[in-house]
This record gives structure tokens, sequence and C-alpha cells, in this order.
């Protein structure tokens, strides 16, 4: 046995980990200084979130439920200005409501932001109801009356102030909900508003819960699902207009290859010191 | 290339910088910046749920007419949760823990029954409408499959023999793809994060892109 030599699956098992991140570092900042664009395929849970905005006409209210804060923000901003441009882009109006305490303000400047491109008047053509804490039970509310929980909105001027929100009392106004989650406030929205109130919902999920909330979607429950940066990139196309979700592709299938490569470069460092551990045992008995 | 000269531009990127750093090692760079991140976000929090809840919900209510005095008793329930700070009076927190199960699990437990396993289990039954095509049958098929499959490396009621040793080792594959779709949707949440950092950094920290 040579203890001191180190041969190939010694070097491999004992990478230092600041190479590791080094290597994934630069898979991500190349693509993004060089600019690298990258076509994705559309999927069909993300062409069916499409398909049922596209199916809204002007006359139609969407509720979009901000569930999340920055730590979800590159996943989560995207397709919040995605849904948006569609939206506004098809003249239809928007409420917006929050969650999370941290979500207010991210929310609230892509609401501005993509309003402001659009040309559209707050109080018209969309509104921002701002943070309410209670979830579920703003939720179950929400279906009898939305004054019970907001009775004004972000900037405390009472709904009834603005003409858009005349008309609107609940959910029998409200043609469909997005919930943009990073928590379990999706599985909130099918179980206390979906399957209570009959509410057509789309989601857009962090990666992390793509997975499990497909099932949903498969149960026809959810109308559509965009998940994760991916599926941010899959709306930025269906609409034309690309933006950080699709920018992010690239760095992400980099990134995506390195990590490959290096659970194929781990998996041999494990069989190969596994063998060579079987071979010392075989040799260790035979002296 | 055009750095920016926004102030809190500079202050986000060096406290991103800040928290890289624990990638090298634990640092008192990176302690310091988790330290403001905390007291900045539960301090955030206090406050919005101070306008946005206490204020609204509970003392404006109480305080100024028409004074809505029902609310006195799930406040005083909700109270006793402080007990726990006090060796003498901890047993109160009992009250609002069985307030909040009870009611808990009235709504919870009908509505979870209805939309995870009624409706799913509904979605996974092979009716005619699932074989409208090729593709749409074989997807119909193989949902089934994973789940009886799946459900039966779950029954630990009999031994694993014949048709269910089988069954359940065909179900664990099924797990074993789920788990691999769920890791690499993780995989790609996390990635999604340091590319949002870095076009912060280059983009309107830097300015080169």
């Amino acid at each position: 046995m040579n203890e001191g030599k180190k041969d190939l699956s010694d070097w491999i098992t004992t990478i230092n980990r600041e190479i590791i991140y080094t290597i994934i570092g630069l898979a991500v900042i190349i693509p993004i200084l060089l600019g690298i664009k990258e076509k994705v395929q559309i999927s069909p849970a993300v062409k069916s979130a499409y398909e049922s905005i596209e199916s809204l006409n002007s006359t139609d209210v969407i509720l979009i439920s901000i569930d999340y804060d920055p730590a979800s923000m590159p996943e989560l901003q995207p397709m919040l200005k995605a849904i948006l441009r569609h939206a506004f882009g098809k003249e239809i109006k928007v409420i917006m409501m929050v969650f999370w305490p941290l979500g207010l303000p991210i929310g609230t400047e892509g609401l501005e932001e993509v309003a402001g491109e659009f040309g559209k008047v707050y109080g018209e053509d969309y509104i921002n109801l701002g943070y309410r804490p209670g979830d579920r039970a703003v939720m179950i509310d929400m279906g009898r009356e939305i004054r019970n929980f907001f009775r004004t909105d972000v900037n405390d001027v009472l709904l009834d102030t603005y003409p858009m929100m005349r008309d609107i009392h609940n959910y029998n106004d409200i043609a469909l909900i997005v919930g943009l989650e990073a928590g379990r406030w999706g599985e909130y929205w099918i179980q206390y508003v979906g399957s209570r109130y009959k509410q057509r919902i789309i989601l857009g999920v962090t990666g992390v819960m793509a997975a499990e909330t497909y099932p949903y979607l498969h149960s026809g429950q959810i109308e559509g699902l965009i998940g994760g940066l991916k599926g941010a990139a899959e709306y930025e196309t269906l609409i034309g207009r690309p933006g950080f979700g699709l920018t992010g592709m690239a760095a992400q299938s980099w990134a995506h290859i390195a990590i490959i490569v290096f659970i194929i470069i781990g998996n041999i460092g494990y069989f190969m010191t596994r063998r060579k551990e079987r071979r010392f045992r075989i040799e260790g008995r035979k002296e | 290339m055009s750095i920016s000269t926004s102030i809190w531009v500079w202050i986000a990127a060096l406290l991103t910088l800040m928290i890289y750093s624990f990638l090298y090692k634990e640092n008192p760079f990176y302690r310091l910046a988790e330290h403001i991140f905390m007291g900045l976000s539960i301090g955030y929090s206090v406050v919005i749920l101070w306008y946005n809840y206490i204020l609204p919900r509970i003392y404006e209510p109480l305080f100024f007419p028409p004074h809505q005095w029902s609310l006195i008793f799930p406040i005083l329930i909700g109270m006793m949760t402080f007990g726990i700070f006090s060796e003498k009076y901890n047993w109160l927190i009992k009250y609002p823990l069985a307030v909040y199960v009870a009611g808990y699990a009235g709504v919870q437990i009908p509505l979870q029954l209805q939309t995870m396993i009624l409706r799913q289990a509904e979605a996974s039954f092979l009716t005619p409408d699932k074989f409208t095509s090729l593709f749409s049958s074989f997807n119909a098929l193989l949902i089934f499959a994973g789940l009886v499959t799946t459900l039966i490396y779950f029954y630990f009621s009999a031994k694993r023999e014949h048709g269910l040793g089988g069954a359940s080792q065909v179900g664990i594959i099924f797990i074993m793809i789920a788990f691999g779709a769920a890791f690499g949707y993780t995989v790609m949440a996390r990635i999604s994060l340091l590319i949002g950092r870095m076009q912060f950094l280059l983009q309107d920290w830097l300015g080169i892109m």
C-alpha cells in the first residue's frame, strides 16, 4: 500500500470546495457577460397558464397575489412582470395583494414599472391593495367582500374612491387568480378559494416547489403552472418580451452542465475509492 | 462600463459580497451582513404587522366607536400564549393551542381531503377521456401505475412476496424519479438566485452589461 501517494480517486474526492464554487460562478458569469441567448421549449403547463390569461378580455379583472420575498425574487419577479405585460397588453385590469410583508416593496416595484410601460392609470386600470396578515382568513373572507380585509389600498385610501373597484366585491367579480408562490400559500389558494369558491387559479412557483405543485395541475385544480426561472423564460417567450428569465437561461444551462459534470466526477471518484478499498481488503487478507 | 452612483446600489452590492465571502470561510463581514439582514427584516415585519394588524384589527375596533367588545375574547385567548414565558403560568398556553388545533383541524381536514386526496385520486382514474391519443393514453397509464405501485410500497401490512414485492420495487423507481425531479428543480432554483445576484452585480452595480 502506498499510503503517502495520492492517486486519481484521492484527488477527485478531495477537490477543494472553493474550486467548485469558482467554476459554478464562472459558469454563471461568462454567459451573462457574453450576452448568450438561449431558446426555450414551451411546456404545456406554462402554455396553459398563458392561455388562461389570453382567454380573458378587457372587462375582466385578475388578482395577483405576491406570496414571496426578496429571497425568491430572481425566480418570481420575472414571472410577475411577464404576466403583468401580458395582462396590460390585453387591457385586463389588475388587482395586486401581498401576503408576505417583505413582498410588498418588490411587488409594488414590479407593478409600477410595468404599469408605467403601458401608460396605465392607478385606480382605473390597476390597484395595489397592499399587505394583509391572516392569509387563510383573508382568502375566505374575500369570497364575501374584499373590503372586509381591504377597506383601503396600499396608500390608505378607501377602495370605493377608485372607479375600478366600485363594482368589485368578491371572487365573483374576479376572472382569475394568479398566485406567485414561494411557500404554502399556493395550496391555500387552491384549498380555500379554488375548492370553496370554484375560482380559476394559475400559479407561478419557485423551482423548489414546482414538482410538488404538478399534481394540482394534473387534477385540474389549477389551470396553469409556471415553474422557476425556466417557466418565467417560457412565459416571456410566449408574450414575445424577453426579460430577466430569458437572459438568465444560458447561465442556468451552463451552471447545470457544470453541476452534472461534478456529479459524474463525484460518482467516478466514489466508485474508484470503493474499488480501491476492496482491493486493499483482499490484499490485506492475502498478507 | 458605468459604475452605479447610487449609494443604495453600492450598499446592496457590498452586502452581497459580504454574504458571498462565506463561501471562502466564516468571517466578520459575513456575520455583520447576516445580522443586518436579520435585524432589518424583523424590524420591517414588526412595523408592517403593527400598522396592518394590531392597529386596524385590534386597537381601533376596541377603542373607537362602534366598539367591537366581542374581540376581547379572542384577544384574551391569544394573550394566553405569552404564558409560555412564565414558569408559573405556562399552563395557560394549552387554551390557545386547543382553540387553534381544533379550529385548524376543523377547517383544514375536509379541504385537504378534497384537494390533496379525492381530486388527485379522481385525476388518476382511467376514464375514457384519458385515451384520446397515444401520448395521453401512455401518460394516463404511467400515472395510474405510478400511483398504485407507490401506494403498494407504503403498504406494510403484508409480506413483500410474489407480485407485491415486485410492485413495491417498481414503486421505489417512481419515488426515486419524483425525488430526482424535485432535486433538479431545487438546483435550478438555487442557481436562479445566484444568477439574480450576478446580474445585479454586473448590470446594476458595475454597469458592465
